[in-house]
């Protein structure tokens, strides 16, 4: 006991005088924060992790929640997140695990973009009369196309194309797997994605069969833990993705709590009930470049090459020079996951120090590939932090063909970016499998929200993209003349290639 | 703004500047005289067979010897001289021009399929990336392009074009917003047989640009309207498109159309939008291109700039305005306003 007890990190007030002991909070804390005694809501505050699930569903607004009502001394260097991990190792002697992404206040190169728009010189072109087109084909395209004209003037296509994905918007979901989240928000997933016209990840979790109705907007994971993996999942995807990194935990592999594997997640996985389902860090088939092109051909070839394959890289250092290997490949599109990526679980120490931003990883990848000439050959999938439909134009104009979400869609389900996905007892039945909390989740209203999310996203990238005048995408993507920086620095700004606001 | 006119004299008959001067200068509403410049084509009859290398130069003197030496180092300066001028009161000569008929040295590029034209586009980027003072404007094979700043009628009169005889000629006046003052950046635009003019502004440019940059040509002239000329360059001559092609390639139909299709149809022009996506061009455009056997206009995909043809005898005219047209020749037919998106070429025919 010679650390003792550590300041509270919420404190949680029950204004009595707003409170009808209805205990709905005691019924919907799933972290055991209040319980009733003689009629009485009394609190645990130190169990809480504000996930909010008891504010939203009181009726009186009787709830508060205060964070860091008492703090260390404040401090530049020993902050309360450093000084919390060091009683906690010292305690346990543990890797520190945690949920979500990066949580260290880096700056936001997002932040210090601006886009532009039309005055005088060009006219502005206005979706709602308009044509606007966000179509986006993701896969391998020929670098130059063989036609015939023939003597009466007709003209064949004597190329042949290889499949495509085709979204009717950049915006994708990413792969967040059955297990690390609940089949309710998968299957939220998959009607938003259905809906919308777009794609959804399955995440290293397999395809559970309830979602075969949607499989046609699902691409399948493939990743080193092989969980879940069958002909007949591959099959079924839209396309295949094979996972070699992710940003939140560049490096390492996936980790999946035992707790979390109930009979229903372990007949999709593969893997024995309740037992941990831990990804190795590499692929044990992958050692090289030459070993991954090997295994993209395996998977097109057992799926006779009617389905597109992508990698997936965590966004590090040398990501450009990888994805040019990878472009190599077979491969059609590559995804670059920024270190700002979510995730169920991951050790703290990865989560907040390895790996790049995805700004920067997206526009050295798509500086290395025009360099190399080989960019509109292969397609580039950014994901990792991005948070609204600014983010996405800004992405798609350094460079990106389109985008994976992944926590904003888990927020349009009621998630609060809580970070305590790795104990399983999500309170809004997302990241969890207890019975009892998944079904808090309904699918049908689930889905209404994200697809209500990307909805909106896609007409204010509409909007985005009439103001600057361009009315198909391909004219937004890698057009980084339509960004500035604002307070960048120089060696960023070209790095992104991109000019100072005023300049 | 800016006004453009274009003219092919199907049969070759040849038309000298005088008409296309009066045509341009009727459009003066839409310039601000600070830029305006011709192309014609068949005007070297006696050098046909060299590339017409035109140059700026700030300071002969200075700069003069280095391109002279990395011409001879290329290939054959057959013959070279000063572009005659008029004095003109107007027209401040702020450069010098000066053209080259050049013959490169195929076998110094043993390695390409198009050795004399690559060493030229070699010699252009080069010049206009690395020597200072120097610019090359113009580079094709009996081409000659006239361009300064000022309004179109000074400066026809100032390179005397009324002396020079083509089949083809194009012609712009400018309305600059981004380099007003400096000749490099009047129209037309030219590399090898290929020359641009081009009203409006390519909103898609920063897209355009790095695409073709990655096919080794570099953007120079700090204006849009040369990366038209490189994609043409790049569709046509290297890629091997049709005219009509290239122009789906750089203003496709919208999705719905080619959704609508028959199956045929909507997969090759779906297998255009999906190789040439980065070739697409935005914004409000219209644009006259021309080569050695044609003449291509055609606009942006919603039409946000004028473009009117019209016919008569075996000549084809392409315009902004129509009155400009009837400046050329009173009597034309066949007064067309094109679709957006729809090329109306025009080829020799003899």
């Amino acid at each position: 006991m010679s650390i003792g007890t550590v300041p509270l990190k919420f404190r949680v007030t029950i204004d009595n005088k707003q409170c009808m002991a209805c205990a709905r909070c005691v019924e919907n804390c799933s972290y055991g924060v209040f319980r009733m005694e003689n009629g009485v809501v009394r609190v645990s505050p130190r169990h809480c992790v504000a996930c909010h699930r008891c504010l939203a569903m009181c009726p009186r607004d009787a709830i508060s929640i205060e964070e860091r009502p008492v703090d260390y001394r404040s401090h530049p260097l020993w902050t309360t997140d450093v000084k919390e991990a060091i009683f906690n190792q010292a305690r346990t002697g543990k890797i520190i695990v945690g949920g979500m992404g990066n949580a260290l206040p880096y700056p936001v190169i997002f932040d210090r973009l601006v886009l532009d728009a039309c005055q005088v010189t060009n006219p502005s072109i206005d979706p709602l009369r308009e044509p606007m087109e966000l179509r986006t084909y993701l896969g391998k395209k020929p670098s130059h196309l063989d036609l015939l004209t023939k003597i009466n003037g007709d003209v064949e296509l004597i190329s042949t194309l290889v499949p495509n994905l085709k979204l009717e918007t950049p915006i994708m979901i990413g792969h967040m797997s059955y297990g690390a989240i609940s089949l309710n928000a998968q299957t939220s997933l998959a009607k938003a994605v259905n809906e919308i016209g777009t794609f959804m990840g399955t995440g290293e979790g397999g395809l559970h069969e309830s979602l075969y109705p949607y499989q046609g907007n699902m691409i399948v994971q493939v990743a080193s833990g092989r969980f879940g993996v069958d002909i007949n999942y591959l099959e079924r995807g839209a396309a295949i993705e094979i996972k070699i990194g992710q940003g939140a935990k560049p490096g390492i592999g996936g980790h999946l709590p035992g707790e979390k594997v109930n009979r229903e997640v372990s007949v999709t996985r593969m893997i024995p009930e309740g037992s941990d389902a831990i990804s190795p860090a590499p692929h044990h088939d992958i050692y090289s470049i030459e070993d991954l092109k090997q295994l993209v051909r395996g998977l097109k070839e057992a799926t006779e090459w009617k389905k597109p394959v992508f990698v997936k890289i965590a966004a590090v250092h040398n990501s450009a020079a990888i994805a040019a290997g990878i472009a190599r490949s077979s491969a059609d599109a590559i995804v670059i996951d920024g270190f700002r990526g979510g995730t169920g679980a991951a050790p703290r120490v990865f989560r907040d120090h390895v790996g790049i931003p995805v700004e920067a990883a997206i526009a050295s990848v798509d500086a290395k590939l025009r360099q190399q000439g080989i960019r509109n050959e292969v397609s580039i999938i950014a994901s990792g932090g991005i948070r609204e439909s600014a983010d996405v134009a800004k992405i798609i104009a350094l460079g990106a063909d389109a985008v994976y979400i992944g926590t904003a869609a888990l927020i349009a389900l009621g998630c609060r970016v809580c970070g305590t996905c790795n104990r399983g007892v999500c309170a809004w039945g997302i990241a969890t499998q207890r019975p009892d909390l998944v079904k808090r989740l309904d699918p049908e209203t689930g889905s209404k929200q994200v697809a209500n999310l990307i909805h909106g996203w896609t007409d204010e990238l509409a909007e985005l993209m009439g103001a600057a005048g361009i009315n198909s995408i391909e004219s937004l993507r890698g057009n980084r003349d339509r960004l500035r920086s604002y307070m960048l620095d120089e060696a960023l700004m070209t790095v992104l290639d991109v000019k100072s606001v005023g300049a | 703004m800016c006004g453009i006119i274009g003219v092919i004299d199907r049969k070759r008959e040849l038309m000298d500047g005088s008409s296309i001067r009066q045509a341009l200068s009727r459009m003066n509403e839409r310039g601000s005289g600070e830029g305006a410049g011709y192309v014609a084509y068949g005007v070297f009859p006696e050098f046909k067979n060299y590339y017409a290398i035109h140059v700026f130069f700030d300071n002969i003197h200075e700069s003069k010897g280095a391109v002279d030496a990395l011409l001879s180092e290329w290939g054959t300066i057959v013959h070279d001289e000063e572009i005659p001028t008029s004095d003109h009161a107007r027209i401040r000569k702020v450069h010098t021009p000066w053209r080259y008929f050049f013959k490169p040295d195929a076998t110094l590029m043993p390695r390409s399929t198009a050795p004399e034209e690559d060493i030229v586009t070699y010699i252009v980027m080069r010049v206009n990336t690395t020597m200072t003072g120097v610019l090359i404007f113009s580079s094709g094979k009996n081409i000659g392009v006239f361009k300064a700043s000022g309004w179109p009628e000074d400066v026809a009169d100032f390179y005397k074009i009324h002396e020079y005889k083509g089949y083809i000629w194009l012609g712009h006046n400018r309305y600059p917003t981004n380099t007003p003052g400096w000749w490099g950046g009047a129209h037309p635009f030219n590399l090898l047989n290929w020359s641009v003019v081009h009203n409006g502004e390519i909103t898609s440019y920063g897209t355009n640009r790095r695409y073709i940059e990655s096919y080794g040509y570099q953007c120079t002239m700090f204006t849009d309207t040369e990366v038209v000329a490189y994609l043409v360059d790049l569709l046509v001559r290297r890629h091997g498109l049709s005219a009509e092609m290239a122009v789906k390639a750089l203003a496709p139909p919208f999705w719905d159309e080619i959704d609508r299709m028959p199956e045929k149809e909507r997969l090759l022009h779906t297998a255009i939008r999906l190789t040439y996506g980065p070739a697409l061009m935005n914004g409000p455009f219209a644009i006259v291109v021309a080569n050695e056997n044609s003449i291509v206009g055609f606009t942006d995909r919603i039409k946000l700039r004028p473009l009117v043809s019209g016919e008569f005898g075996n000549r084809l005219f392409i315009s902004s305005e129509e009155a400009a047209i009837r400046t050329m020749e009173p009597d034309v037919e066949k007064i067309v306003m094109p679709r957006a998106g729809s090329p109306i070429v025009g080829r020799l025919i003899a």
